[in-house]
């Protein structure tokens, strides 16, 4: 049956403009806006003169980042093991879960309702006491909490995955007398894979911004989060704001790396996407 | 219905919860006993999972060496002294004791609840600016590509980084903005927190609600002559609703998740964050009672989230997403 | 504008549709695709008229463009002696898709009801203008479910109610029958026969079917692909006046006309008298 809409560029609003024009626009518009908003900044605070407590300028905040960068790269390099340390465990516990629940049913029926509610409440309100089970000096509070941050996405994306096969590939799998090992191999993990990774990919910058939250309830001083309040409780707003780029910079490499991950293993098996 | 995850979704959130009901929701029946017996046949087996942490828990305490499991100076298993790990029996009796030895002392769930409570308000004030500026970015993006094209990557990329990290930053406002008789209130830092975090779902969700209805539908309203709001009003809108409850369903969790956070990091009173900071301090002494605004916090992420699930009851006519192709 | 003598006003007045030198280029990333090239068309008012031809020859987009969801690249079109664009505005066609298209959140009435209320049709108006409606497709039972309790063939009549609501004077409708069984089909088929007699409007019908063409016909306009051209404007003889279009029936299927009509269609769709069809080669 002829459905040529499908095949279609979606319907332009009015007449759109040419497609060249549009794959330039597509480029130049965020970075205008992201000049235009820069821009604005530095006018408030150079010209109209907003203080310093509401919005320190740009420039001040680069100029503190150069002055303080040893301490900024021991503190990223701490937030970001905790982050990378929970990532790892939330991710094998994720898909591992997922696994059992995708192949018996009790454990589907129990989990689900535990997940779904950890993705409504705040993990990090159990850094306090995750601190003295592990012990006031350990960092292992936090990678817990990062991990069970990660743990959700993973969890929930892989379970997904794992879902995805169709009942004709089954079928056929049936049909050929294929062990319950080469079917995990040859059909089950290539068609989740895609939703694997994307978990991984959502939970990185969970897993970042968890292990960096966490640090505002306490335990050992150092990370980014520590560093983030401390400098903001001695009022010296430019160097907690040159804190917080470095912690965006921290969750924009997780999120690259997990990004790059995800497309290169995409690349290597293009048709692996469970699509029917 | 696949989803292989292009699409993006809050750093804060999960994938899955981004999409509307339209794959994961069975086969519609007409309600009756069936669909009861299997609401509660779900609470059965939730509650059962539940008992399993428990189980876990007590478990590892009545089993697990005191001092935890050490690997190569790190400790990756917790201590199982009662000080560490309290009984679980005992967390939720402790609930029902006076928060201090003082004889006219509140029992500690009262001044849980009440301090969710407050959390709760500020959350919502929160969510309601969130839901209205991302209901509003939507619509201007839906409305003017340009606007999509500009704005939407900063969206995503946003999301992608840990911006609450700038709360403690935020105290800083706290009486010293006044703008006439208006004075910018310490809570009004945590709200503010709050509703940001609460937006990126919202206003991606409803980008994409908006977006949603099929080419056949806008050039039907095309073909009676129908103007930007009627089109609006009687399609975009009605057709977002299965996009919009999840969003606004994520936008409640993230704006308490925001709310908590927000107040452990100005040092905000009278909220839960504060209490969690407060009673973990105890521990030492009375190591059930930093569990009290633990309970509290699960609580409230349940009670935003549950309240928004209602909204979905209500438009449920909204929700028929099978084509009418 | 109801019943008969307003109709006959209108044809002395317009054609409904007056398309000439009408080309329709499409820009697209790998280049441009001529889609109309030279379409000349008059569809008299009460006229009902068949676009057919090969997948990709341009009859939705010749459809398209009379309804103004699209512009040509050039030559002009007028509808009832306007532009396409304000007889869209004053809301002179219906329009009906392949695909039903019905609101998913609305009940079958509150479909039907959808262009009354975006034109401010008083509610009460509204209300038994739909039950009418429901009564001539037949799904009067049915007002109160919603589009998803519906089978294919009952939504695309909700689908043709909906575009009745207004008594257009034109319906413009694009393989509305194509996802519908055989039986179905032609169970439709004979009801928009009738509506269109009773209603006087005039139909510009996209089909892929010969049979449907020439069983609702008045003429039949064979198209050819790349670029998209009027290749033949083959006139039924079944009659071409309302009351002779009221009078086809089941009947007419079986009739030897018809299938002489049919041959000619088909010979026209392969540019050259065909041997395929035994029945058109005895006839003949
Ligand atoms: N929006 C568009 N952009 C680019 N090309 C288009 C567009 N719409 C139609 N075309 C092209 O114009 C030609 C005619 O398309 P059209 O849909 O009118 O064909 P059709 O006769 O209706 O086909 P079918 O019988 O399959 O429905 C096709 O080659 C198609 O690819
Ligand atoms: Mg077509």
């Amino acid at each position: 049956m002829a459905t040529p809409a499908v095949t279609r560029p979606r319907p332009t609003r009015g007449h759109g403009p040419s497609p060249r024009t549009e794959t330039t626009l597509r480029i130049v518009a965020p970075v205008a806006v992201g000049l235009l908003v820069l821009g604005a900044w530095q006018f408030l605070v150079s010209v109209v003169g907003v203080s310093d407590y509401l919005l320190p300028s740009p420039a001040s905040i680069i100029e503190e980042f150069a002055a303080y960068w040893p301490s900024i790269a021991s503190a990223m390099l701490i937030t970001g093991a905790n982050s990378l340390v929970g990532l790892v465990i939330g991710s094998v516990l994720g898909i591992a879960l997922a696994a059992l629940a995708a192949r018996w049913r009790p454990v589907d029926r129990m989990s689900a309702p535990v997940v779904a509610s950890l993705a409504v409440v705040p993990i990090v309100a159990l850094a306090p006491v995750l601190n003295s089970m592990f012990g006031a000096d350990s960092q292992f509070g936090r990678q817990a909490i990062a991990a069970l941050a990660s743990f959700v996405p993973v969890f929930i994306n892989t379970l997904r995955g794992f879902r995805q096969t169709t009942p004709v590939h089954r079928e056929l799998m049936r049909a050929y007398a294929a062990t319950p090992g080469q079917v995990l191999r040859t059909l089950t993990l290539p068609t989740a894979r895609p939703f694997i990774l994307t978990g991984i990919r959502i939970a990185s910058s969970l897993a970042v911004i968890s292990a960096l939250v966490a640090e505002y309830f306490g335990g050992p001083r150092g990370g980014l989060g520590s560093l983030i309040s401390t400098s903001a409780a001695s009022s010296a707003y430019a160097r907690a704001w040159a804190y917080v780029v470095a912690s965006i910079a921290l969750g924009l490499l997780f999120y690259l790396v997990t990004l790059g991950l995800e497309r290169m293993l995409q690349r290597r098996a293009p048709q692996a996407g469970g699509r029917p | 219905m696949t989803d292989t995850g292009v699409r993006e979704t809050s750093a804060v959130t999960d994938a899955a919860a981004m999409t509307p009901a339209r794959d994961i929701r069975p086969p519609r029946r007409p309600g009756g006993p069936g669909r009861v017996r299997r609401g509660f046949a779900q609470w059965a087996w939730g509650l059962a999972g539940l008992l399993v942490v428990v189980l876990v828990w007590e478990g590892y305490k009545l089993l697990g060496p005191a001092d935890g499991v050490v690997v190569g100076g790190a400790r990756v298993l917790p201590r199982t002294t009662d000080l560490a790990m309290p009984h679980v029996w005992e967390m939720i009796g402790r609930l029902a004791e006076p928060v201090t030895r003082s004889p006219s002392a509140q029992p500690l769930w009262l001044v849980v609840a009440l301090a969710a409570l407050t959390t709760l308000g500020i959350a919502a004030a929160g969510w309601l600016v969130g839901v209205v500026v991302g209901v509003g970015l939507a619509l201007v993006m839906q409305r003017w590509r340009i606007a999509e094209w500009g704005i939407l990557p900063w969206i995503v990329l946003s999301q992608t980084v840990p911006l609450i990290a700038f709360a403690p930053v935020v105290k800083s406002w706290g009486s010293r903005v006044e703008i006439g008789a208006f004075e910018w209130q310490d809570w009004m830092s945590v709200a503010l927190i709050a509703s940001y975090l609460a937006f990126f779902p919202i206003a991606i969700g409803a980008l994409k609600g908006l977006q949603s209805p099929d080419r056949i539908h806008t050039e039907l309203m095309q073909s009676y002559a129908a103007g930007y709001w009627q089109t609006l009003v009687k399609l975009r809108l009605p057709a977002a609703v299965p996009y919009l409850l999840p969003a606004l369903r994520l936008g409640a969790a993230n704006a308490v998740i925001g709310a908590v956070v927000a107040e452990v990091s100005t040092g905000l009173q009278g909220g839960i964050g504060r209490i969690l900071i407060q009673f973990a301090g105890q521990a030492s002494g009375d190591p059930a009672k930093a569990w009290g605004p633990i309970f509290g916090a699960i609580v409230l992420g349940l009670v935003a989230a549950g309240s928004v699930a209602l909204l979905g009851v209500i438009l449920k006519d909204y929700r028929r997403t099978e084509e009418a192709a | 504008m109801s019943g008969q003598t307003g109709f006959r006003e209108a044809r002395a007045a317009d054609a409904a549709v007056e398309i000439s030198g009408v080309d329709k280029v499409f820009e697209t990333r790998s280049g441009q695709v001529q889609a109309l090239d030279t379409i000349e068309l008059t569809v008299a008012a009460g006229e009902f008229v068949s676009l057919i031809g090969p997948s990709g020859c341009g009859k939705s987009t010749l459809m398209r463009i009379i309804a103004d969801l699209d512009e040509p690249t050039g030559g002009t079109l007028a509808v009832f002696g306007k532009s396409a664009r304000q007889a869209r505005l004053d809301q002179e066609y219906g329009i009906a898709f392949q695909q039903a298209g019905l609101l998913p959140w609305r009940t079958v009435a509150a479909n039907v009801a959808l262009p009354l209320e975006l034109h401010g049709v008083a509610s009460a108006a509204r209300a038994s203008r739909v039950a009418e409606l429901l009564e001539m497709v037949g799904l009067s039972d049915f007002a109160d479910r919603y589009p998803d309790q519906l089978s294919g063939g009952m939504q695309q009549r909700v689908a043709i109610a909906r575009a009745l609501a207004e008594q257009p004077r034109l319906l413009l409708m694009d393989e509305p029958f194509g996802a519908l069984d055989e039986m179905t089909r032609e169970k439709m088929q004979t009801e928009l026969v009738r509506i269109s007699a009773e209603t006087g409007a005039a139909v510009v019908f996209v089909t892929h079917s010969i049979p449907e063409a020439v069983f609702l016909s008045d003429r039949v306009v064979v198209m050819s692909p790349r670029p998209g051209r009027v290749r033949e404007i083959v006139p039924m003889r079944l009659g071409t006046d309302a009351s002779a279009r009221a009078a086809r029936t089941e009947e007419l299927r079986e009739e030897r006309s018809f299938f002489e009509m049919v041959t000619a269609v088909r010979e026209a769709l392969h540019g050259s008298p065909v041997a395929t069809g035994p029945r058109g080669v005895e006839h003949r």
